[in-house]
């Protein structure tokens, strides 16, 4: 695919890599930039661009990875709606392994009887709840701003097909409200523990929203924004372009992925979304706790395909395993290796907390991608 | 294997899931826990993909594989001639001239006999192509809903040239790791034929009788072919994993090297999915002393299934049994072994 290797030319990304080790310089302090969005946390392991950076670089991990943020709570009352008889849920592959409060995943809820289906897309439930009539059939939606037109999607085509056994379990959350939060955060604000200097902004996310909505916090925060495609070319001209700034002392939204992102996004997705979804007043990240106005519900309109409403859903309180990290991780806090489960009771085969199980997630990629990079002797003494 | 870093199973309470056999750790876990302690001997304790037996002076090869793959048709081939193509590629790479197979078939209730006769001519065709015969065989039929169509096991036997010694504990530190062509085709055309994925594809299944390739590295290589495992399930990553571990090194691979045809790019770009660890069913990876290993690779590169073959890295001291790419960019990475099991039913 001539498209996807334009953006995969090592002799480019060296002599990037060169002009971002040039210009890095003239301060004591490294130059802190948080990627939020976990598919750039996975670009950045899978192709080794920290090999690449000039140790006046350093990324921090952010909390974009909607499998992470879910918070145990929600997965609870996932798995409670699997295991109740008549129930189809029907979900993505990566949410069926992470662990709720009890230490049971959808996939083993799965092996006990539960019927859950992996689908690939909204639509496919819609066609399970077709195929299958006699089935509730329950959508469990998560993701940030580019999965939410598709689920809207299937929200209104469940209405004109008038189907009286497809509902949708929202999970929708808000890429804005959480850099925010981030922002605000008494780490970032009181302590001082986490410097940052800027934002990598998510490249799927933006050319939903538009680049228009990061420029409140570019402004207020007095922090770069510079949203960037997944490519690793993309992620390495997106960090010069955010020393660039810091250097001469902006703090602007640039675009780096102008190939698909335009200031005000996709207005015939954000209409859709707009038809069918409201915000909720607060809803719980796991990191970050209860932001608010961070995540979608349907409107009283679409209330019949809720399936909170339907099926008088409770708000569960979730319990995270003891020691893991998972929230402070996602907030740039603290990195996985400071996690005391880390590589040593949790693993992408046996997750303790979910940023392992998302291959989006920073314990995930540190794990499959950089564990190497540890002593020899730790490893073997894990 | 490597199994520490994950829990032991729970023999009481636990359930299979999917994740058991898709080919990573968790699958390593219940083999050793459940079948190892149960049945262990010398020849399971190797960990081929078959077992070298010597019966009165001859030196025999025995492998048994069961085939559950949905969709049962796919470009480049069905369930009849992967059965065939599967079990002897697994006897080829112990080095041995695979001969006699069987076949046993589970039917489900309702199965339309067109299909089923089309997968057994498809059966006997790659079996005559290949130059073996299927001597034995056995049928059942269960009721409708209790298995998937046709779920078909074979087992082979071959016979070992004498002198080689083709097997995973000869991997020693210094062996160039060869792969005989591009990864991934396999997995991305049943994916592309799978009802709830279907996308538009070039790419066939790269299924094939790799005995003919093997008989050439044999000579050529002699006792300097170490060992070779095709990357079927869970793709090069799991083998090359499998292999570090079994034979206590590490492995050090060169993303340049290896082959990825752009199709099948394109379609792991689709899936997220990365090519590393998409199955193939023609396919070798071989572990050769560093002086034997460009007169192998030429005789690969003769065969026109290994036409696109190289030398895509080498087997490194390492306790810790990791294998590490250089990516194109010039980073590093780990090889990890899959989590999860994003693809089942693939073989």
């Amino acid at each position: 695919m001539k498209h996807a290797t334009e953006y995969r030319d090592g002799g480019l990304a060296r002599q990037l890599a060169a002009r971002i080790t040039a210009e890095a310089v003239g301060r004591a302090e490294p130059y802190r930039f948080m990627e939020f969005c976990g598919g750039h946390t996975h670009a950045i392991s899978r192709y080794g661009l920290e090999d690449l950076l000039p140790s006046s670089v350093r990324l921090i991990h952010g909390p974009g990875c909607p499998v992470c943020v879910l918070p145990v709570a929600r997965i609870d009352s996932a798995i409670r709606l699997a295991e109740q008889p008549g129930i189809t849920l029907c979900t993505y592959g990566d949410l069926m392994r992470v662990p709720g409060s009890r230490g049971v995943s959808l996939l083993r809820a799965k092996a006990a009887g539960a019927d859950v289906r992996m689908i690939y897309s909204a639509l496919d439930a819609i066609a399970l709840a077709r195929a299958e009539p006699q089935r509730q059939v329950v959508l469990f939606a998560i993701g940030f701003e580019t999965t939410t037109p598709p689920t809207a999607r299937a929200v209104r085509l469940a209405a004109q097909m008038e189907l009286e056994n497809f509902t949708v379990f929202c999970n929708h959350v808000l890429t804005p409200a959480a850099i925010q939060n981030i922002l605000e955060s008494p780490d970032l604000r009181e302590f001082g523990r986490v410097q940052l200097d800027g934002f990598i902004g998510p490249a799927h996310v933006s050319t939903v929203i538009g680049s228009e909505p990061y420029t409140f916090f570019a402004e207020e925060f007095a922090k770069p924004v510079v949203i960037a495609g997944f490519e690793p070319l993309d992620v390495l001209q997106a960090v010069l372009m955010l020393v660039r700034q810091v250097n001469q002392g902006r703090h602007e939204v640039e675009n780096q992925y102008g190939r698909a992102v335009s200031p005000g996004g996709n207005e015939a997705a954000k209409r859709e979304v707009a038809e069918v979804f409201e915000l909720r007043k607060t809803f719980e990240w796991r990191g970050l706790g209860h932001v608010p106005y961070s995540a979608l519900r349907l409107k009283a309109r679409y209330g019949q395909f809720d399936a909170e409403r339907r099926f008088g859903l409770r708000d569960l309180a979730g319990r995270d395993v003891p020691g893991c990290q998972c929230g402070a991780v996602l907030r740039g806090v603290k990195t996985p290796l400071d996690c005391r489960l880390f590589g040593k009771v949790c693993t992408p085969e046996s997750p303790m907390g979910s940023c392992m199980v998302s291959p989006e997630g920073a314990c995930s990629a540190y794990w499959t991608y950089k564990r190497f990079r540890r002593g020899a002797t730790e490893e073997s003494a894990a | 294997m490597n199994l520490r870093m994950i829990h032991p199973l729970d023999l009481r309470q636990g359930r299979v899931d999917l994740s058991h056999g898709a080919g990573g750790r968790a699958m390593g876990q219940l083999i050793a826990q459940v079948f190892h302690a149960a049945l262990d001997n010398e020849w399971l304790r190797r960990g081929n993909d078959q077992a070298a037996l010597a019966i009165d002076g001859a030196r025999l090869v025995m492998t048994t594989d069961g085939y559950v793959i949905s969709p049962l048709f796919f470009p480049g081939g069905d369930i009849g001639s992967l059965a065939v193509h599967g079990t002897i590629n697994d006897i080829a790479m112990a080095g041995a001239e695979p001969r006699y197979l069987s076949a046993s078939f589970i039917l489900e209730e309702g199965f339309p006999l067109a299909d089923l006769e089309r997968i057994a001519r498809s059966m006997g065709d790659a079996a005559r192509a290949a130059n073996t015969v299927i001597v034995t065989g056995d049928t059942k039929v269960v009721e409708r809903g209790k298995a998937d169509g046709v779920f078909v096991c074979t087992t082979g036997i071959g016979v070992v040239p004498a002198g080689i010694e083709v097997s995973v504990e000869r991997v020693r530190p210094g062996d160039r790791i060869l792969l005989s062509g591009s990864l991934g085709d396999h997995g991305i055309a049943v994916m592309s034929r799978r009802h709830d994925l279907q996308f538009e594809t070039q790419i066939m299944s790269d299924s094939a009788p790799l005995h003919e390739l093997v008989r050439e590295m044999v000579a050529a290589g002699g006792a300097d072919l170490h060992a070779m495992r095709d990357p079927t399930r869970g793709g090069l990553a799991a083998t090359l994993n499998e292999i570090a571990g079994q034979a206590g090194v590490g492995m050090r691979i060169r993303e340049a090297q290896i082959a990825i045809k752009p199709a099948v790019n394109a379609a792991c770009e689709l899936l997220g999915l990365d090519p590393l660890y998409v199955a193939n069913e023609g396919k070798l990876v071989a572990f050769v002393a560093p002086a034997s290993a460009a007169t192998v690779l030429a005789a690969m590169q003769r065969h026109p299934l290994g036409e696109d073959a190289a030398i895509i890295g080498e087997v490194v001291a390492d306790s810790r049994c990791f294998v590490q790419m250089t990516t194109e960019f010039g980073g590093e990475r780990m090889v990890d072994w899959l989590a999860g099991e994003q693809l089942p039913r693939i073989c």
